[in-house]
């Protein structure tokens, strides 16, 4: 029978209480459970303003099971990789691979708030770049974002700065390539999985 | 001694003033340096956002070529920012996790027919020009002082964070003390290594740029007449989102400064001729501050 109200709180059975050992298990991610919940690591992000969750809450939330929340935030793609947290943190926490783990998972299950879906999209589109070629080409890589999302007005304010970096020779759209990318593509691929990572971190863990 | 150069895909585009100013004054200050053969992405901060394993794998590619290529203790010299952290990070990460990140890597390379022992040092420009060839040295060759030229001397993130041993984490000074050895004035501000957005200016470039109108504010208030940089995405993000800043609403002037290389001043104290610095590839001419 559905319920006349949504419920407003979560049951411990909504929750993934194995997520927060998934992040710790990644290089970066093991001191997750050493966090004091201090927030010196929100009070010195320069975009926690922005955020939906500071990083102190997405720890909180993260070790609580909350993983649905904290995946679907926008925190994680207003993380611009400044490292204050994780140089800041006394706790050593490595804040910025916490981020990107969580990233990573939300790449994996395909989700992101609306606003927000340059981001993983411009992600995706480097990676296939670099996977492919070698290297980026800074010039393709704007071109083939702002093309795939449609974001026609996205496109036109930055399109003025696009056509001077041309002008300035500072863009282009030559294809840069390194000489046999095939070569580069078998040690990606060698590299194995995420999911081998999270088995050989327990086992990293258990042998010292 | 003879340096290694990882340019980095963006030191060959939208930074290419970087390149030739960089490899101009390692040029002037007689010291070789030679670009890596077949060097590609580091992975920036896309790559290890989606798999961390084939990111690691991705930059530890380019260690291996150096190592061959400079052989036992070489210097890979890497200018761009987000560069010299992931080569760090690839370096730190096979030593701190040698099973999750060591072995694996290894086992990557190989399908490459690569190796890696370990051995390369990834050095920032700014380290080698203050710690390696020295103040004294680049002061002696000073050909144009710079005298009057209030500067911003502004670091960015990556390269004192979280990795760097050359120079503090909040304060650092090594680009300040170059920029005083031209004979410049380099300004007292606290916002030398708070960041410029990054990449969100590509993303949610509504933010990214209060971020970037903070810190050229400040240099302003701070008397500069030039912000200096060492990084192609803070020049970048510094430089080109200033017309936009005045159409959301700043007074003329209000949020206006040149953007530029550390490494543009460095040549141009040295004497080197402008054409080779990249001068015109400014939006906001460099050529009348001189």
């Amino acid at each position: 029978m559905s319920e006349r109200f949504d419920r407003q709180i979560k049951y411990e059975s909504d929750l993934d209480l194995n997520f927060a050992h998934q992040i710790a298990s990644f290089p970066g991610g093991e001191r997750i459970f050493d966090c004091i919940q201090c927030g010196t690591c929100s009070g010195t992000c320069p975009l926690s303003v922005y955020m939906e969750y500071t990083p102190r809450r997405i720890i909180a939330m993260t070790r609580a099971g909350f993983k649905d929340e904290v995946v679907r935030s926008n925190t994680i793609w207003l993380c611009s990789s400044c490292y204050s947290c994780t140089v800041e943190c006394p706790k050593e926490i490595k804040l910025t691979d916490i981020m990107y783990a969580i990233k990573r998972q939300a790449i994996r299950e395909n989700i992101w708030p609306k606003e927000f879906k340059m981001s993983p999209m411009m992600t995706g589109e480097f990676f296939k770049l670099v996977e492919k070629n070698g290297r980026n080409s800074e010039g393709w890589l704007m071109m083939n974002l702002y093309m795939k999302s449609m974001a026609v007005g996205d496109a036109l304010k930055i399109a003025g700065i696009g056509m001077k970096m041309f002008a300035k020779k500072r863009m282009s759209l030559k294809t840069e390539k390194i000489a046999d990318p095939a070569e580069l593509r078998k040690i990606l691929d060698a590299a194995g999985s995420e999911m081998e990572l999270i088995k050989e971190g327990a086992k990293e863990v258990v042998h010292g | 001694m003879k340096y290694l150069y990882y340019p980095g895909c963006s030191l060959k585009v939208t930074g290419k003033p970087y390149e030739d100013s960089l490899l101009a004054v390692f040029n002037a200050l007689e010291e070789e340096i030679e670009e890596v053969n077949d060097w590609n992405c580091c992975g920036a901060t896309a790559y290890s956002a989606v798999d961390q394993m084939k990111a690691f794998a991705l930059a530890a590619r380019n260690l291996a070529l150096a190592e061959e290529q400079g052989g036992e203790k070489a210097e890979l010299v890497a200018p761009c920012a987000a560069c010299y952290l992931v080569l760090n990070k690839t370096c730190h990460s096979i030593q701190d996790y040698p099973a999750r990140v060591g072995l694996q890597v290894k086992r990557a390379l190989k399908a490459g027919n690569l190796t890696y022992k370990g051995t390369v040092n990834i050095r920032h420009p700014l380290d080698v020009f203050a710690n390696d060839i020295g103040l004294e040295v680049i002061e002696k060759r000073v050909k144009n002082k710079l005298a009057g030229l209030k500067v911003a001397c502004y670091y960015g993130c990556q390269i004192v964070r979280p990795y760097a041993e050359f120079d503090d984490q909040h304060q650092p000074m090594t680009m300040d003390n170059i920029i005083k050895a031209l004979g410049a004035e380099p300004v007292n501000w606290s916002l030398k290594t708070r960041c410029c957005g990054g990449s969100l200016s590509a993303t949610v470039s509504d933010d990214a740029l209060s971020l970037s109108r903070i810190l050229i504010k400040e240099a302003k208030r701070r008397g500069a007449d030039i912000i200096t940089t060492a990084c192609s995405l803070c020049q970048f993000n510094l430089e080109c989102f200033q017309e936009k800043l005045k159409q959301k609403g700043d007074q003329p002037g209000e949020t206006e400064i040149p953007v530029a290389y550390f490494t543009q001043i460095m040549g141009k104290a040295l004497g080197i001729d402008e054409a080779k610095l990249g001068f015109k590839q400014s939006f906001m001419p460099l050529e009348t501050l001189f």
